[in-house]
Protein backbone atom coordinates (compact mmCIF):
# COMPACT_ATOMS: atom_id res chain seq x y z
CA UNK A 1 0.00 0.00 0.00
CA UNK A 2 1.31 3.40 -0.88
CA UNK A 3 0.43 5.72 1.95
CA UNK A 4 2.93 8.41 1.09
CA UNK A 5 0.31 10.99 0.40
CA UNK A 6 -0.97 10.79 3.96
CA UNK A 7 0.51 12.93 6.67
CA UNK A 8 0.51 12.48 10.42
CA UNK A 9 1.41 14.91 13.16
CA UNK A 10 2.80 13.56 16.42
CA UNK A 11 2.69 16.25 19.09
CA UNK A 12 5.13 16.35 21.94
CA UNK A 13 5.92 18.43 24.97
CA UNK A 14 8.14 18.18 28.03
CA UNK A 15 7.74 14.65 29.45
CA UNK A 16 6.39 13.01 26.28
CA UNK A 17 7.63 9.54 25.42
CA UNK A 18 7.23 7.09 22.55
CA UNK A 19 6.75 9.94 20.07
CA UNK A 20 9.63 8.48 18.07
CA UNK A 21 8.23 4.93 18.27
CA UNK A 22 4.91 6.26 16.98
CA UNK A 23 6.63 8.03 14.09
CA UNK A 24 8.63 4.89 13.23
CA UNK A 25 5.44 2.80 13.29
CA UNK A 26 3.56 5.18 10.99
CA UNK A 27 6.49 5.62 8.62
CA UNK A 28 6.99 1.86 8.45
CA UNK A 29 3.50 1.83 6.92
CA UNK A 30 4.36 4.73 4.61
CA UNK A 31 2.64 7.62 6.41
CA UNK A 32 4.75 10.78 6.32
CA UNK A 33 5.06 11.74 9.98
CA UNK A 34 6.30 14.87 11.73
CA UNK A 35 7.03 15.21 15.42
CA UNK A 36 6.24 18.76 16.49
CA UNK A 37 6.76 20.32 19.90
CA UNK A 38 3.88 22.26 21.44
CA UNK A 39 6.07 25.37 21.40
CA UNK A 40 6.15 25.43 17.61
CA UNK A 41 2.78 23.92 16.81
CA UNK A 42 1.25 27.32 16.03
CA UNK A 43 3.41 27.50 12.91
CA UNK A 44 1.67 24.41 11.57
CA UNK A 45 -1.63 24.20 9.78
CA UNK A 46 -3.32 21.22 11.42
CA UNK A 47 -5.64 20.73 8.47
CA UNK A 48 -2.67 19.63 6.35
CA UNK A 49 -2.60 16.42 8.39
CA UNK A 50 -4.84 13.38 8.20
CA UNK A 51 -3.98 12.12 11.67
CA UNK A 52 -2.86 13.74 14.90
CA UNK A 53 -1.34 11.57 17.61
CA UNK A 54 -0.99 12.57 21.24
CA UNK A 55 1.62 10.12 22.49
CA UNK A 56 2.30 8.77 25.95
CA UNK A 57 4.52 10.01 28.70
CA UNK A 58 4.27 12.20 31.74
CA UNK A 59 3.61 15.62 30.29
CA UNK A 60 4.26 18.51 32.66
CA UNK A 61 5.33 16.00 35.29
CA UNK A 62 1.73 14.75 35.65
CA UNK A 63 1.24 17.78 37.92
CA UNK A 64 -2.33 18.65 38.91
CA UNK A 65 -3.55 15.42 37.22
CA UNK A 66 -2.09 13.33 34.44
CA UNK A 67 -2.82 15.02 31.13
CA UNK A 68 -4.61 18.01 32.67
CA UNK A 69 -2.00 20.67 31.99
CA UNK A 70 -1.25 19.54 28.45
CA UNK A 71 -4.98 19.18 27.76
CA UNK A 72 -5.67 22.78 28.73
CA UNK A 73 -2.59 23.99 26.84
CA UNK A 74 -3.86 22.25 23.74
CA UNK A 75 -7.19 24.08 24.15
CA UNK A 76 -5.47 27.41 24.71
CA UNK A 77 -3.37 27.05 21.56
CA UNK A 78 -5.32 24.88 19.16
CA UNK A 79 -8.97 24.84 20.15
CA UNK A 80 -10.53 26.29 17.01
CA UNK A 81 -8.29 24.36 14.66
CA UNK A 82 -8.91 21.12 16.53
CA UNK A 83 -12.66 21.65 16.52
CA UNK A 84 -12.50 22.06 12.76
CA UNK A 85 -10.23 19.03 12.49
CA UNK A 86 -12.73 16.93 14.46
CA UNK A 87 -15.72 18.33 12.62
CA UNK A 88 -14.16 17.33 9.31
CA UNK A 89 -13.89 13.80 10.66
CA UNK A 90 -10.12 13.63 10.62
CA UNK A 91 -8.42 11.16 12.93
CA UNK A 92 -7.01 11.80 16.38
CA UNK A 93 -5.35 9.07 18.42
CA UNK A 94 -4.37 9.49 22.06
CA UNK A 95 -2.11 6.88 23.60
CA UNK A 96 -1.78 6.58 27.38
CA UNK A 97 -0.97 10.15 28.51
CA UNK A 98 -2.42 11.18 25.14
CA UNK A 99 -5.74 9.54 26.13
CA UNK A 100 -5.66 11.51 29.39
CA UNK A 101 -5.02 14.66 27.36
CA UNK A 102 -8.01 14.01 25.08
CA UNK A 103 -10.20 13.50 28.15
CA UNK A 104 -8.92 16.63 29.88
CA UNK A 105 -9.43 18.67 26.71
CA UNK A 106 -13.00 17.40 26.41
CA UNK A 107 -12.38 15.72 23.05
CA UNK A 108 -13.36 12.38 24.60
CA UNK A 109 -15.96 11.10 24.99
CA UNK A 110 -17.63 14.17 23.43
CA UNK A 111 -17.42 15.43 19.93
CA UNK A 112 -15.96 18.82 20.62
CA UNK A 113 -13.46 20.49 22.88
CA UNK A 114 -14.03 21.99 26.33
CA UNK A 115 -12.28 22.47 29.63
CA UNK A 116 -14.41 20.37 31.95
CA UNK A 117 -13.93 16.62 31.53
CA UNK A 118 -16.97 14.32 31.76
CA UNK A 119 -14.97 11.13 32.39
CA UNK A 120 -11.83 10.49 34.38
CA UNK A 121 -8.72 8.36 34.22
CA UNK A 122 -8.14 8.07 37.94
CA UNK A 123 -5.26 6.57 39.89
CA UNK A 124 -4.91 2.80 39.46
CA UNK A 125 -6.70 0.74 42.06
CA UNK A 126 -3.42 -1.06 42.81
CA UNK A 127 -2.06 2.36 43.85
CA UNK A 128 0.97 1.50 41.71
CA UNK A 129 2.44 2.27 38.34
CA UNK A 130 1.36 -0.72 36.24
CA UNK A 131 3.79 -1.72 33.52
CA UNK A 132 2.76 -5.03 32.00
CA UNK A 133 1.41 -6.83 28.96
CA UNK A 134 -2.36 -6.95 28.82
CA UNK A 135 -4.95 -8.49 26.54
CA UNK A 136 -7.53 -6.31 24.84
CA UNK A 137 -10.71 -7.35 23.10
CA UNK A 138 -12.01 -5.41 20.13
CA UNK A 139 -15.54 -4.29 21.02
CA UNK A 140 -16.20 -2.10 18.00
CA UNK A 141 -14.66 -3.12 14.68
CA UNK A 142 -16.17 -0.27 12.71
CA UNK A 143 -13.88 2.57 13.79
CA UNK A 144 -10.98 3.71 11.59
CA UNK A 145 -8.68 2.32 14.28
CA UNK A 146 -10.14 -1.20 14.29
CA UNK A 147 -11.68 -1.71 10.85
CA UNK A 148 -9.16 -4.36 9.83
CA UNK A 149 -9.98 -6.43 12.91
CA UNK A 150 -13.05 -8.39 13.81
CA UNK A 151 -15.19 -7.86 16.86
CA UNK A 152 -14.02 -10.16 19.65
CA UNK A 153 -10.45 -10.33 18.36
CA UNK A 154 -7.87 -10.27 21.16
CA UNK A 155 -4.74 -8.11 20.99
CA UNK A 156 -1.76 -8.27 23.31
CA UNK A 157 -0.33 -4.81 23.93
CA UNK A 158 1.52 -3.38 26.97
CA UNK A 159 0.38 -0.70 29.39
CA UNK A 160 2.55 1.59 31.50
CA UNK A 161 0.64 4.04 33.65
CA UNK A 162 -0.31 5.03 37.18
CA UNK A 163 -3.54 6.86 36.28
CA UNK A 164 -5.62 4.75 33.95
CA UNK A 165 -8.71 3.75 35.91
CA UNK A 166 -11.54 4.65 33.59
CA UNK A 167 -14.50 6.25 35.39
CA UNK A 168 -17.72 7.81 34.20
CA UNK A 169 -19.94 10.10 36.27
CA UNK A 170 -22.62 7.43 36.50
CA UNK A 171 -23.64 3.97 35.34
CA UNK A 172 -25.97 5.73 32.95
CA UNK A 173 -23.10 7.57 31.26
CA UNK A 174 -21.33 4.24 30.82
CA UNK A 175 -24.49 2.68 29.33
CA UNK A 176 -24.67 5.54 26.87
CA UNK A 177 -21.06 4.99 25.79
CA UNK A 178 -21.84 1.30 25.29
CA UNK A 179 -25.01 2.06 23.34
CA UNK A 180 -23.12 4.44 21.06
CA UNK A 181 -20.42 1.86 20.37
CA UNK A 182 -17.86 4.17 21.96
CA UNK A 183 -16.18 1.41 23.95
CA UNK A 184 -13.51 0.26 21.51
CA UNK A 185 -11.22 -1.92 23.63
CA UNK A 186 -11.75 -3.78 26.91
CA UNK A 187 -9.20 -5.56 29.06
CA UNK A 188 -9.85 -9.31 28.96
CA UNK A 189 -8.32 -12.61 30.03
CA UNK A 190 -5.78 -14.06 27.59
CA UNK A 191 -8.49 -16.35 26.17
CA UNK A 192 -10.72 -13.37 25.43
CA UNK A 193 -13.20 -13.86 28.29
CA UNK A 194 -14.35 -10.88 30.34
CA UNK A 195 -11.84 -9.82 32.98
CA UNK A 196 -14.62 -8.49 35.26
CA UNK A 197 -12.10 -6.27 36.97
CA UNK A 198 -9.72 -9.15 37.74
CA UNK A 199 -6.20 -7.90 38.40
CA UNK A 200 -3.74 -7.92 36.69
CA UNK A 201 -5.71 -8.56 33.49
CA UNK A 202 -7.59 -5.37 34.18
CA UNK A 203 -4.45 -3.56 35.34
CA UNK A 204 -6.02 -0.45 36.82
CA UNK A 205 -9.55 -1.20 38.03
CA UNK A 206 -11.29 0.48 35.09
CA UNK A 207 -15.11 0.39 35.07
CA UNK A 208 -16.40 -2.28 32.69
CA UNK A 209 -12.72 -3.13 31.97
CA UNK A 210 -12.58 -0.20 29.55
CA UNK A 211 -9.16 0.22 27.91
CA UNK A 212 -10.03 2.54 25.04
CA UNK A 213 -12.94 4.66 23.85
CA UNK A 214 -13.79 6.79 20.84
CA UNK A 215 -16.07 9.75 20.22
CA UNK A 216 -19.52 9.23 18.71
CA UNK A 217 -18.21 9.49 15.17
CA UNK A 218 -15.43 7.02 15.98
CA UNK A 219 -12.74 9.34 14.60
CA UNK A 220 -11.15 10.36 17.89
CA UNK A 221 -9.85 7.47 19.96
CA UNK A 222 -7.93 7.24 23.21
CA UNK A 223 -6.45 4.10 24.71
CA UNK A 224 -4.27 3.42 27.73
CA UNK A 225 -2.17 0.58 26.17
CA UNK A 226 0.73 1.48 23.90
CA UNK A 227 0.29 -0.04 20.40
CA UNK A 228 3.60 1.46 19.22
CA UNK A 229 5.35 -0.67 21.85
CA UNK A 230 3.98 -3.82 20.23
CA UNK A 231 4.62 -3.03 16.58
CA UNK A 232 7.65 -5.17 15.69
CA UNK A 233 8.16 -8.78 16.73
CA UNK A 234 11.37 -7.84 18.51
CA UNK A 235 9.41 -5.64 20.92
CA UNK A 236 7.46 -8.64 22.23
CA UNK A 237 8.31 -10.57 25.43
CA UNK A 238 9.36 -13.60 23.33
CA UNK A 239 11.79 -11.47 21.29
CA UNK A 240 14.63 -13.96 21.93
CA UNK A 241 12.56 -17.05 21.09
CA UNK A 242 11.66 -16.72 17.40
CA UNK A 243 9.07 -13.97 17.82
CA UNK A 244 6.42 -13.38 15.19
CA UNK A 245 7.37 -10.72 12.69
CA UNK A 246 4.62 -8.38 13.80
CA UNK A 247 3.16 -7.34 17.13
CA UNK A 248 -0.56 -6.81 17.66
CA UNK A 249 -0.18 -3.06 18.08
CA UNK A 250 0.67 -2.90 14.40
CA UNK A 251 -2.91 -3.82 13.55
CA UNK A 252 -4.15 -0.49 14.90
CA UNK A 253 -1.75 1.47 12.68
CA UNK A 254 -2.56 -0.76 9.70
CA UNK A 255 -6.21 -0.08 10.26
CA UNK A 256 -5.61 3.67 10.29
CA UNK A 257 -3.70 3.43 7.00
CA UNK A 258 -6.40 1.29 5.38
CA UNK A 259 -9.04 3.75 6.52
CA UNK A 260 -7.09 6.67 5.04
CA UNK A 261 -6.81 4.80 1.76
CA UNK A 262 -10.44 3.78 1.62
CA UNK A 263 -11.67 7.22 2.53
CA UNK A 264 -9.01 9.07 0.57
CA UNK A 265 -7.73 10.79 3.68
CA UNK A 266 -10.94 11.81 5.39
CA UNK B 1 -6.48 38.14 47.31
CA UNK B 2 -4.94 35.02 48.76
CA UNK B 3 -7.23 32.08 48.09
CA UNK B 4 -7.00 28.50 49.32
CA UNK B 5 -8.34 25.77 47.04
CA UNK B 6 -8.74 22.26 48.38
CA UNK B 7 -9.26 19.38 45.98
CA UNK B 8 -10.05 15.92 47.29
CA UNK B 9 -11.64 12.72 46.03
CA UNK B 10 -15.42 12.51 46.27
CA UNK B 11 -16.80 10.45 49.16
CA UNK B 12 -16.82 6.76 48.35
CA UNK B 13 -14.07 7.12 45.78
CA UNK B 14 -11.23 4.77 46.16
CA UNK B 15 -8.22 6.56 47.69
CA UNK B 16 -5.22 4.21 47.74
CA UNK B 17 -2.85 6.87 49.04
CA UNK B 18 -5.17 7.56 51.96
CA UNK B 19 -5.57 3.84 52.70
CA UNK B 20 -1.81 3.37 52.80
CA UNK B 21 -1.31 6.42 55.01
CA UNK B 22 -4.03 5.15 57.41
CA UNK B 23 -2.37 1.76 57.60
CA UNK B 24 1.00 3.29 58.37
CA UNK B 25 -0.50 5.55 61.05
CA UNK B 26 -2.11 2.50 62.65
CA UNK B 27 1.28 0.76 62.55
CA UNK B 28 2.55 3.63 64.69
CA UNK B 29 -0.27 3.06 67.17
CA UNK B 30 -2.52 5.99 66.21
CA UNK B 31 -6.26 5.30 66.43
CA UNK B 32 -6.96 6.22 62.79
CA UNK B 33 -9.74 4.53 60.84
CA UNK B 34 -9.50 6.39 57.52
CA UNK B 35 -7.37 8.98 55.81
CA UNK B 36 -8.43 10.95 52.76
CA UNK B 37 -5.67 12.63 50.80
CA UNK B 38 -6.19 15.82 48.85
CA UNK B 39 -4.29 18.70 47.39
CA UNK B 40 -4.15 22.27 48.60
CA UNK B 41 -3.41 25.14 46.25
CA UNK B 42 -2.64 28.57 47.68
CA UNK B 43 -3.26 31.18 45.02
CA UNK B 44 -2.55 34.88 44.80
CA UNK B 45 -5.48 35.98 42.67
CA UNK B 46 -5.03 39.42 41.21
CA UNK B 47 -8.42 40.90 41.99
CA UNK B 48 -9.50 43.07 44.94
CA UNK B 49 -13.04 41.84 45.35
CA UNK B 50 -13.59 38.89 47.68
CA UNK B 51 -16.60 37.47 45.84
CA UNK B 52 -14.87 37.85 42.50
CA UNK B 53 -11.83 35.96 43.84
CA UNK B 54 -14.04 33.10 45.03
CA UNK B 55 -15.91 32.99 41.76
CA UNK B 56 -12.66 32.83 39.79
CA UNK B 57 -11.28 30.11 42.06
CA UNK B 58 -14.42 28.00 41.54
CA UNK B 59 -14.04 28.42 37.83
CA UNK B 60 -10.40 27.35 38.09
CA UNK B 61 -11.52 24.18 39.86
CA UNK B 62 -14.03 23.35 37.15
CA UNK B 63 -11.56 24.01 34.37
CA UNK B 64 -8.27 22.70 35.70
CA UNK B 65 -7.68 22.01 39.37
CA UNK B 66 -10.39 19.36 39.82
CA UNK B 67 -11.97 16.73 37.63
CA UNK B 68 -15.64 16.90 38.64
CA UNK B 69 -16.04 13.22 37.78
CA UNK B 70 -13.96 12.20 40.78
CA UNK B 71 -13.05 15.30 42.78
CA UNK B 72 -14.78 17.61 45.24
CA UNK B 73 -13.32 21.02 45.89
CA UNK B 74 -13.72 23.92 48.26
CA UNK B 75 -12.45 27.49 48.02
CA UNK B 76 -11.77 29.97 50.78
CA UNK B 77 -10.31 33.48 50.93
CA UNK B 78 -7.34 33.52 53.31
CA UNK B 79 -6.50 37.21 53.37
CA UNK B 80 -7.45 40.33 51.52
Amino acid sequence: MNANRFKALVLRTGGTNCDLETKVALEELGVKTEIVHMNSVEKKNLLEYHLIVFPGGFSYGDYVRAGAVWGKRVLAKLRLELEKFIEEGRLILGICNGFQVLVEAGMLPGNGAGETPSIALANNSSAKYECRWVWLRVENDETPFTMTMRKGEVLRIPVGHAEGRFLTRSEEDLEELKRNGQVVFRYVLPNGDDANGLYPFNPNGSMYDVAGICNKKGKVMGMMPHPERAFFGWQLPEWDRRPPEKGDGRKIFESIVKYLHDSNGL
Amino acid sequence: MRVKVEVRLKPGHFDPEGDVAAKSLRDLGFPVSTVKVGKVYILEVEVDDREEALRLAEDMCKKLLANPVKDDYSVEVLSP
